[in-house]
């Protein structure tokens, strides 16, 4: 298919890449940015630069382009790459979160693209909730703007790893550094309002490229890497000693095959008697590590037992940690079922009946004090009340405001009333335990994304 | 289920870090799992295809010891490869899982579908698998769609919510946050879960690698009767024959992807082995849809219109 593309296409074609390692690590980070900060570009251009575009791709954006007239340097518009449904490609805008692939030697990247324009707050939270790093672009020549700083504040409230600003059309101001210093103070100044840590700012021009996946000679006064370096080196959340993190395991459900064991060992006479009374709590490691013989509690209850048996991905093992899919074999016989959580006997958890949060509300529809909801936590879901709207956050300075009701893509403060107890944590202290989903029990809408706050 | 899955074998050796399919394995069972907890009635569409193979394969590691506690659906198109039939059988057999079958040429047989002017079946598989779904009374869906393999696909749910009519609804979805998945629905309503939704069509070879799972032969280099059409070589059979113009040639060839015989072309290649393919994936300059399907060639919009209307 190779011979049919022009000569300019065959020569941005993805190279082969013989040698490609074995065994990658993950990394999953989000883009933010106004309309027409360049977004579309710059992912279409680290795409592209990472040879993550393939032949036929590329050949469909360069029809597209010539057909639709528009496109710049080299033939096509890197932004088609990325528009996906054809309501967003006959308006020229991106309505919902897409997510693209791609990976260098060492990491597969997982990239959630969240347009900016309307709906910023859902498409943006959705997009960062499991990100390690969002990058925030920013147009050197406007600066920080309020939409910036609402993207920061997500970032900030979403306790995302690592943010790094993209100061992007740097090419327009003549890659000027007086003037990306000055955006450069700006978004150093925001993040560290915010109590972000670690911000990474980059000069770059999404359309030429520079400081994109290769450092640019026309910023020799910027030492830093190019972003797909700086990428490519961050730890992932799954990196930054998850282990170090008390145990916790949701069960999202009881393994007991009694006569249905797998065909292969159902014809193993030993294994059918190993496995007679084979009793498992399934689930997702959401912190720390477990081993055959520590000691362990289960709420709701506080039963305290000792893991007998451990199964990562169905085979036996030793030991877990976190995020690995397991089952858990106990020494007692807990009546534990989905919705229960396992933690190190030495975590202490004080399940609670009312919490405060931070809520995104995502929903079109109004929350309001007194509706009834259900809280998704975890493996459980609880009936809930609203008990109190206590503040919102206002949108241009994000500081919070009185308030006695959420309007779709408002960011603000609630006091939940549950039907059960729940073993929340705050967020700040657990991405896992403190997160959670508020839901209509008519039907089933995610109405909002929420956070628990620390008890005042 | 493979040699590589002996109960013998102790410890999975924690220590070591978890590289990136790994991760993605342990996301897929967390998905498979939390599916099967909240739904009555899960199938998996089971194609004989790689992408479903690896899904049943992560869905038996999720209840090992266990046996996989849903049956898996095949949508007949009468136009299979009669190796990935035999495959199918076999793969059934050797995991105990029950298997469900919809056909096409019942409806074409009944006057219910129609044949269509250019001879593929691709398209006519929706309604079959809809009444299959809503026959089965079939609330959850398993599928082994992957966003990286168009730009329809990129802004797919893992947990797709789909109406009575199976119509996907890419403006009014929901949006999914952290790793908990919203699987309320209400009655008609079912939902479509893609357990693989992150991984690259790399990662699927190199997962296939590392398990040593078993796959249809197709899959591998083998000598085959072929002609060229739309640039691509597609196979002699019963369904795909060639035109006056166009010759017969014996070539040395593998499938990327084993669907409808009439509309899913070959490549060249030698790679008779899954290490043979990872590499030669790894070093491909195509996408696997464009290479070797026609009906997606159609048009841009080909695969939104088909996930509009209820296809996977
Ligand atoms: N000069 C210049 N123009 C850019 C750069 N990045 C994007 N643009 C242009 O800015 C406009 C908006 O870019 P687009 O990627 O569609 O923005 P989005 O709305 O943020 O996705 C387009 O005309 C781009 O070609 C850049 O680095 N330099």
């Amino acid at each position: 298919m190779t011979d049919t593309l022009t000569p300019a296409l065959t020569a941005l074609v993805a190279q082969p890449d013989e040698d490609a390692p074995r065994a990658t690590s993950l990394f999953r980070f989000a883009t933010a940015g106004s309309v027409d900060d360049g977004k579309s570009t710059l992912v279409g251009r680290l795409l592209h630069d990472a040879k993550a575009i393939l032949a036929d791709q590329l050949e469909q954006i360069e029809r597209t382009s010539r057909e639709r007239g528009f496109g710049h340097g080299t033939g096509f518009d890197f932004a088609l790459l990325t528009d996906g449904l054809r309501a967003e490609r006959e308006q020229g805008i991106t309505i919902d979160v897409a997510y693209r692939y791609f990976s260098t030697g060492e990491r597969s990247f997982v990239l959630a693209d969240c347009p900016g324009h309307v709906q910023y707050t859902r498409n943006m939270v959705t997009g960062s909730t499991t990100a390690d790093a969002v990058v925030v672009l920013v147009d050197a020549r406007h600066g920080v703007l309020e939409q910036t700083r609402r993207h920061l504040a997500v970032v900030a409230l979403l306790g995302v790893p690592h943010l790094v600003v993209a100061v992007n059309k740097i090419d327009l101001l003549g890659f000027d550094e007086d003037a990306f210093r000055r955006v450069e103070a700006d978004a150093l100044a925001a993040a560290a309002a915010l109590g972000i840590p670690g911000t990474h700012v980059i000069p770059v021009s999404a359309l030429e490229g520079d400081n994109v996946v290769e450092r640019s000679a026309r910023t020799p006064w910027y030492d830093g890497p190019a972003l797909l370096d700086l990428l490519g080196s961050l730890p992932a959340a799954a990196e930054l000693a998850p282990e170090a993190e008390p145990f916790r395991l949701p069960v999202q459900l009881v393994i007991r095959p009694q006569g249905g064991l797998a065909p292969d060992l159902a014809a193993d006479p030993d294994a059918v008697a190993a496995l007679r009374d084979h009793r498992a709590l399934a689930g997702r490691v959401a912190s720390g590590r477990i081993a055959v013989g520590d000691a362990v509690r289960v709420e709701p209850g506080g039963h305290v037992t000792r893991v007998t048996g451990i199964r990562v991905a169905g085979e036996p093992a030793d030991e877990a940690i976190a995020p690995q899919s397991v089952s858990l074999s106990l020494a007692d016989d807990v009546d534990a079922a989905r919705g229960a959580h396992v933690v190190a006997v030495s975590h202490r958890v004080e399940p609670v009946r009312e919490f405060e949060a931070e809520l995104f509300q995502l929903d079109r529809r109004t929350l309001r004090i007194g509706d009834r909801v259900l809280v998704k936590h975890g493996t459980a879901a609880v009936p809930a009340i609203i008990a109190a709207v206590t503040a919102m956050r206002d949108l241009d300075t994000f500081e919070l405001v009185d308030a006695d009701r959420l309007e779709a893509n408002e960011i603000g403060r609630v006091r939940l009333r549950l039907a059960a107890e729940l073993p929340v944590e705050p967020y700040a202290v657990s991405r896992e335990a403190g997160s959670f989903l508020v839901i209509e029990p008519a039907d089933g809408a995610t109405l909002a994304a929420g956070i628990v706050l620390p008890a005042p | 289920m493979t040699a590589s899955i002996t109960e013998a074998s102790a410890s999975a050796g924690a220590s070591t870090r978890l590289d990136a399919l790994d991760l993605l394995e342990a996301e897929a069972i967390h998905i498979i799992r939390e599916v099967v907890a909240e739904f009555e009635r899960p199938v998996l569409l089971f194609s004989g295809g790689k992408d479903s193979v690896v899904v049943l394969h992560l869905a038996a590691k999720a209840f090992r010891p266990g046996r996989v506690p849903f049956p898996v659906l095949h949508v007949d198109t009468g136009h299979n490869f009669p190796e990935v039939l035999a495959f199918r059988d076999e793969t059934v057999e050797r995991l105990g899982v029950r298997l469900e079958v919809a056909r096409v040429q019942d409806y074409l047989d009944d006057g219910r579908l129609a044949e269509r002017a250019d001879g593929t079946r691709n398209p006519l598989q929706t309604r079959p698998l809809l009444d299959a779904i809503a026959a089965g009374r079939h609330d959850a869906v398993f599928g082994g769609a992957r966003r990286d393999e168009d730009k329809a696909r990129a802004k797919e749910r893992i947990i797709s919510l789909r109406d009575e009519f199976g119509a996907w609804d890419p403006r009014n979805q929901r949006p999914e946050l952290w790793s908990l998945y919203n699987g309320r629905h209400t009655p008609g309503q079912h939902v479509r879960a893609f357990p693989i939704s992150n991984w690259t069509e790399l990662d699927v070879w190199r997962y296939l690698e590392r398990e040593q799972i078993p796959l249809p032969p197709l899959y591998f280099a083998h000598e085959r009767d072929v002609f060229r059409r739309d640039g691509m070589w597609r196979a002699v059979g019963d369904s795909s024959l060639p035109r006056p113009d166009e010759t017969v040639e014996r070539k040395r060839v593998r499938y990327r992807t084993v669907g409808d015989l009439s509309c899913t072309g070959a490549v060249e290649s030698d790679a008779a082995d899954l290490a043979a393919i990872v590499r030669e994936v790894a070093a491909s300059t195509i996408t696997e849809r464009g290479a070797t399907r026609a009906d997606d060639r159609l048009s841009e919009a080909a695969m939104e219109d088909r996930k509009k209307d209820g296809y996977f």
